[in-house]
């Protein structure tokens, strides 16, 4: 044979082996995690967590979030415009996966804020705010105050409510849950208790669409 | 092309064949399944991944030279193979490991029948390079 089909064929030969067993493997890597969801129902939804939405809503968004993660803020206001483009037809679920250092510090925050029926609002001006309180990624929990103002909040009682244990608990209940549910990156979403297939607007987007199509039959 | 070119030709070709299975294997591990690398893993693809590029160049046309260019990174990234398997084997002590943060190296996560890994795998991936190289290069003619 010719040296330099030898060369070429192997060349083919080795991408394929290699795109055929990465193709194999987030395929099996999929289903598991449709198992895994599937298993582990109780998992996903606690009572405690914070919802937006009508509580009957066909489609549920479970979101695992971090208030320090870039991707969580990017990904926040294109779950708001989904939800705004099917009134009344999706319900947001978010628990709490603080994977950042000193991530939890923040969410203590989110959970006193709650206590003050002003969670949403101190989300979103955070969200907002975001590269300010976390600059390079670490996230200072005495940097958020001053984008907490002008919201209404008690914040002295915000400070006193944060080291409530039921908040540490919560924290730490939607930790064990994430890893219960192998959920290692934020944001993770399960919609109607099925993961994305693979990380990405459109697989959300797809997902939620199939949901709606299919409460509406 | 002589025999004995087309002899050694092939030889180098088998090399740069190793030298391509271990870097895509490393690419599969890596970012395919998620295994974290440790840094002496990322030393030997330092040393691994360009052989997978440097030798075709030695094959068109065959360069008897290729043993030049391509020994010295498969016998460095060879040392560093056969230093994490004596670390992984536990005959370096672990207070001697560059490692301490991120991804220990000590700690092997791919192991089959229970001795193969990634670092032994990898030296005799260098081992096998550098004395096919070296065939290669005595048995073609000058």
């Amino acid at each position: 044979m010719n040296q330099k089909v030898l060369f070429a064929l192997a060349v083919a030969a080795l991408l394929g082996a290699f795109a055929l067993g990465a193709l194999i493997y987030k395929t099996r890597q999929g289903e598991q995690a449709v198992q895994i969801a599937e298993r582990n129902r109780g998992n996903l939804v606690r009572t405690h967590s914070p919802t937006l939405g009508k509580a009957d809503a066909p489609v549920e968004i479970v979101e695992f979030l971090d208030p320090a993660c870039e991707t969580c803020r990017a990904f926040y206001p294109a779950v708001k415009q989904m939800m705004a483009a099917n009134p009344d037809r999706i319900r947001l679920v978010l628990r709490y996966a603080p994977f950042h250092n000193g991530s939890d510090r923040v969410v203590a925050v989110l959970e006193a804020a709650r206590k003050q029926g002003k969670f949403w609002p101190a989300l979103e001006a955070l969200l907002a705010a975001q590269a300010a309180w976390a600059p390079n990624h670490r996230p200072q929990v005495e940097l958020v105050w001053r984008h907490l103002e002008g919201l209404g909040l008690d914040l002295e009682r915000v400070r006193a409510d944060m080291a409530a244990p039921e908040i540490a608990r919560v924290i730490a209940q939607d930790l064990d849950d994430a890893r219960v549910l192998n959920v290692t990156k934020t944001p993770e979403f399960f919609v109607n208790g099925k993961p994305l297939p693979s990380f990405g607007y459109e697989q959300l987007k797809d997902l939620v669409d199939q949901a709606l199509a299919s409460a509406r039959r | 092309m002589k025999a004995d070119e087309t002899t050694a030709w092939y030889l180098v070709f088998v090399a740069w064949l190793i030298a391509s299975v271990s870097t895509l294997g490393a690419l599969f591990f890596g970012e395919v399944v998620k295994v974290p690398t440790c840094v002496l893993c990322w030393y030997q693809r330092i040393f691994m991944f360009p052989l997978a590029l440097i030798l075709p160049i030695g094959l068109f046309p065959f360069d008897r030279k290729v043993l030049r260019y391509a020994l010295p990174l498969a016998a460095i990234g060879g040392l560093i193979a056969l230093y994490h398997v004596l670390l992984v084997a536990g005959v370096i002590p672990e207070t001697m490991q560059p490692c301490t943060q991120g991804v220990p190296c000590k700690e092997q996560v791919m192991v089959w029948l229970g001795f193969v890994t990634i670092p032994l795998l990898a030296l005799l991936a260098f081992v096998a390079i550098v004395v096919l190289l070296c065939i290669a290069h005595f048995r073609s003619p000058k």
